[in-house]
């Protein structure tokens, strides 16, 4: 593998993104020969379940166990191969014909790749509740990426609420940390349980299970967990002061914190692939869009997969076999002579594996309605400061869908390009209109996807053609 | 505030400022990781209406930890390292018309 190449006009396959689908992926092409360049945004590889594998600064297995470390034995196996990766590489656009935007170090670069696999991964579920843009709250996922790539961790006191098995993990990790983690709101939806046990046999031999079990009892141990919890609010005068939230006893508790790490489970990191006009479906039990795709990936548009969670939920093991099953597929495709792929069945098994248990947990942690479907006064589109209440009364001025509501309040149009409210609104909107999220639809996504300067833009190379397109001769 | 786990890998130091004021961190931090570090609050305020905000997501998906980096606005302080010499900028000022 070389590191921070030069950026060719070139490559058999383009990977975008170097967590577990990624990495797995990018070592199959290029181990069968194929010219492979892996692009990720991070300053390194791994990904985020895997962030600053190869350098962060926790080596205490108490904090950072095997889980994580093993991570490292797919950046190996990489190193193995002639891949090209390209890190701190932002891919601002694609195209069906599988040209490539790209920026490194305030440089763009175009590239043309036969065969595009994106293993863009998940994001955390948009989790808006009042006082969800206060300093002093964040989310679960990016206190365990400080603790990964920095070892750096919250000082005082730490509430942490929601629901999912990154939740409990993040606590623990925590607590091994020396951290003061207060109280555990936990709120998992007492009906999914019902929801859930109809698939508890499946889960009983998932290979999470005994660690989740392990892990929970130990967090319970060192923690206070409140169960049962609604009406989740942050409240402060220009940070988080206040932690409000009803218990199970229907009383309005208040906890006084310093920080409060939300985390409703994940959702595929869909920007990119819709972008490149990939069908979507709506997934009703894990509540977010989820890519049209067949068993090694393939989507809708001819020449680039997915691969990994962006391809729907599935967990990092999971993520690295179906970035074999895409990087077979590419060989496949684009070199059906190549010797070297990897046993197909054997990999078809272990992803069987991998998945048991998936759906138990996919229900009992679907968020509670009202974590999805805001009250009110909550703040939905950070960015532009839209409310639920705005929202509601837009549709019933008559705007159907996400794409209208940008022209009425700006909604998803600040500088996340609605990730983080995309699927809050069309769920709100779908709940107004009562009818499907599906029949809904989301954002109409377009480069660039990622923020570019016009400096960038005006000093990539040009043709001639062009050139002459633009200028009156 | 946050603070530091012993670290005893020999990742190294670098040398930056965060607005105007002279900052060491570890080779290897995010902006955004230096930016909670050093205890600044708020990191950005909202370009719509002033409101306070800091980083929240940590992987570039929610842009709240956008900064001015070596003059240029609106960078993902969460996806980029900081390196010597770096100039860090908190954006203090909502969005103006005509700004």
């Amino acid at each position: 593998m070389s590191t921070q190449p030069e950026i060719k006009a070139a490559y058999d396959v383009a990977i975008v993104g170097a967590g577990p689908a990624g990495l797995a992926a990018a070592a199959v092409t290029a181990g069968c020969g194929l010219t492979t360049v892996l692009l990720d945004e991070n300053p390194g590889a791994g990904g985020q379940v895997y962030r600053g594998i190869e350098t962060t600064p926790v080596r205490d297995p108490k904090i950072l166990d095997r889980d994580y470390t093993d991570g490292h034995d797919l950046v190996l196996d990489l190193k193995e191969t002639a891949a090209e990766f390209v890190r701190s590489a932002v891919v601002w656009s694609l195209a069906r014909d599988g040209e490539i935007g790209v920026s490194v170090n305030g440089h763009a670069h175009m590239l043309r790749a036969k065969h595009t696999i994106l293993a863009t991964g998940a994001m955390e579920r948009p989790f808006p509740i009042p006082g969800w843009t206060l300093p002093g709250v964040m989310t679960v996922g990016g206190a365990q990426t400080l603790l990964k790539s920095s070892g750096i961790v919250p000082e005082g006191r730490i509430v942490m609420a929601g629901c999912g098995p990154l939740l409990w993990l993040c606590a623990y990790q925590l607590l091994q940390a020396g951290c003061t983690v207060q109280a555990i709101l936990d709120t998992t939806d007492a009906g999914q349980h019902h929801a859930s046990m109809r698939h508890a046999a499946g889960f009983a031999l998932s290979p999470y299970v005994a660690k989740g079990v392990k892990l929970m009892a130990a967090v319970r141990r060192r923690t206070r967990v409140i169960s049962g919890v609604t009406q989740l609010a942050a409240i402060g005068d220009g940070k988080l002061q206040t932690v409000s939230y009803i218990a199970k006893s229907g009383n309005l508790e208040r906890m006084e914190t310093d920080y409060l790490l939300l985390h409703h489970g994940v959702i595929p990191n869909v920007n990119l692939a819709m972008s490149v006009g990939i069908d979507h479906t709506w997934d009703e039990v894990q509540g977010c869009w989820t890519p049209t795709v067949d068993n090694f990936g393939t989507t809708t548009v001819p020449g680039i997969a997915i691969a990994g969670d962006g391809a729907g939920i599935a967990g990092a093991w999971a993520a690295q076999y179906r970035g074999r099953l895409a990087g077979i597929a590419a060989v496949r495709t684009i070199n059906p002579n190549a010797t070297g792929l990897p046993d197909e069945l054997a990999i078809r098994r272990d992803l069987a594996h991998a998945m048991r248990g998936r759906t138990f947990l996919d229900h009992l942690y679907r968020p509670a309605r009202a974590f999805r479907l805001p009250a009110d006064d909550t703040i939905v589109c950070r960015c532009e400061e839209i409310t639920s209440k705005q929202i509601r009364e837009t549709v019933a001025l008559g705007a159907q869908g996400p794409n209208q509501l940008k022209s009425f309040l700006r909604c998803g149009m600040g500088p996340c390009q609605g990730r983080l409210c995309g699927t809050t609104v069309t769920e709100i909107i779908a709940d107004a209109r009562k009818v499907s999220p599906q029949d809904v639809g989301y954002y109409r996504l377009r480069p660039p996807v990622k923020p570019i300067t016009l400096a960038e833009l005006a000093g990539l190379p040009q043709t001639d053609d062009a050139a002459k397109a633009v200028v009156r001769l | 505030m946050f603070r530091r786990l012993p670290d005893k890998t020999d990742a190294g130091v670098v040398n930056f400022t965060i607005n105007g004021e002279p900052r060491v961190g570890r080779r290897g931090d995010t902006v955004a990781a230096v930016l909670l570090l050093s205890a600044i609050s708020p990191t950005r305020v909202s370009a719509v209406s002033g409101e306070p905000r800091a980083p929240y997501c940590m992987m570039g998906v929610c842009f709240e930890c956008l900064v001015t980096i070596n003059d240029i606005g609106n960078r993902q302080g969460c996806l980029i390292e900081v390196t010597n010499g770096m100039r860090i900028k908190t954006q203090t000022t909502r969005r103006e018309a005509g700004a």
